[in-house]
């Protein structure tokens, strides 16, 4: 019983790095497209934002 | 699946309503001291760039931008909303990040929480890169732009693995392990420009960095607050199916 509910913990946790991975490079991605992209067009559209979030730029 | 959908919903709820918070306080900030900056960089012939007006015989190191016009939204209006976007998106990329953070170490559990996990997002994010490099302003020197991205990176990295070293662990070695996360990048230091000379007031900045500062504050404890009250309201779904799933199985 005891072995039976951990391996289901565990099996919930595994369950849940896909998800979580995903999730967390869906934000990075988007993070580093607005923020970090050298595209001068991307660059232009983000400037005054960029500058306020203090990412390096130009 | 329905993690990830709860997860998506959380952020980009908190998000935009964080990010046009934000939006807001920036354009009583630091836009204003953006705008101002620029006035000196055209007029002092640029050793930065230039938006839609090409600075004349700009060519310091740090301009990394071709000659030809490139498309950049028209002052006004325009470039406000393109600034609410992009803030908006980021925020809602943070908050994924945020969330994603918080599940894997054990959840929010509230937004007290929630606020928390923001203001460790503001120490990783915005204050450490920032002690490095500090926020720029239009016209400024800076070094070249790759190793300042990677150095702006890896720094906010080591910082939120310390973060969660000192939050989540309890030896003595993970602890003296997040104390050298949190120095080490400050010790290797950030790429800095040649010279500081600029055509940007020292008081100008002064204001810019601590309005950036001030700013981004308060946006990581409203994103971490929110998201920590929205992923209790998303979640509470989940743990019932995930319940009744557990119910199913154990028949």
């Amino acid at each position: 019983m005891v072995t039976n509910s951990a391996s289901m913990a565990t099996s919930v946790s595994a369950s849940k790095i896909i998800p979580l991975s995903m999730t967390a490079l869906l934000g990075l991605f988007i993070v580093g497209f607005v923020g970090f992209s050298h595209m001068e067009v991307v660059h232009n559209a983000a400037h005054d934002s960029r500058h306020s979030f203090a990412f390096p730029c130009h | 699946m329905s993690l990830f959908r709860n997860i998506v919903f959380t952020a980009v709820i908190a998000g935009l309503f964080s990010g046009l918070l934000l939006t807001i306080m920036q354009s009583l900030s630091t836009v204003p001291l953006i705008l101002q900056a620029e006035v000196f960089e055209n007029a002092g012939g640029g050793a930065g760039h230039s938006h839609d007006v090409p600075a004349a015989g700009a060519t310091s190191p740090a301009d990394h931008h071709p000659d030809e016009e490139v498309w950049a939204p028209a002052d006004g209006l325009e470039r406000f909303i393109y600034t609410a976007a992009a803030n908006a998106l980021s925020a809602i990329g943070f908050g994924l990040v945020l969330v994603a953070a918080s599940e894997a170490l054990g959840g929010f559990r509230g937004w007290r929480g929630g606020l928390m996990f923001g203001i460790a997002g503001f120490l990783a994010v915005s204050l450490a890169p920032g002690l490095g490099l500090p926020p720029e302003l239009p016209g400024m020197p800076a070094a070249e732009l790759g190793p300042r991205q990677i150095w702006w990176i890896s720094t906010a990295v080591c910082t939120a693995a310390a973060l969660g070293l000192l939050a989540y662990t309890r030896s003595a070695i993970f602890a003296a392990l997040a104390i050298a996360l949190l120095i080490a990048p400050h010790l290797i230091g950030a790429p800095l420009p040649p010279s500081h000379e600029t055509v940007v007031p020292v008081e100008l900045h002064a204001r810019f960095v601590n309005a950036v500062f001030a700013t981004n504050l308060v946006f990581w404890a409203l994103l971490g607050a929110a998201c920590g009250m929205l992923r209790e309201r998303f979640g509470a779904g989940e743990e019932a199916s995930a319940a009744s799933a557990a119910k199913l199985a154990s028949r």
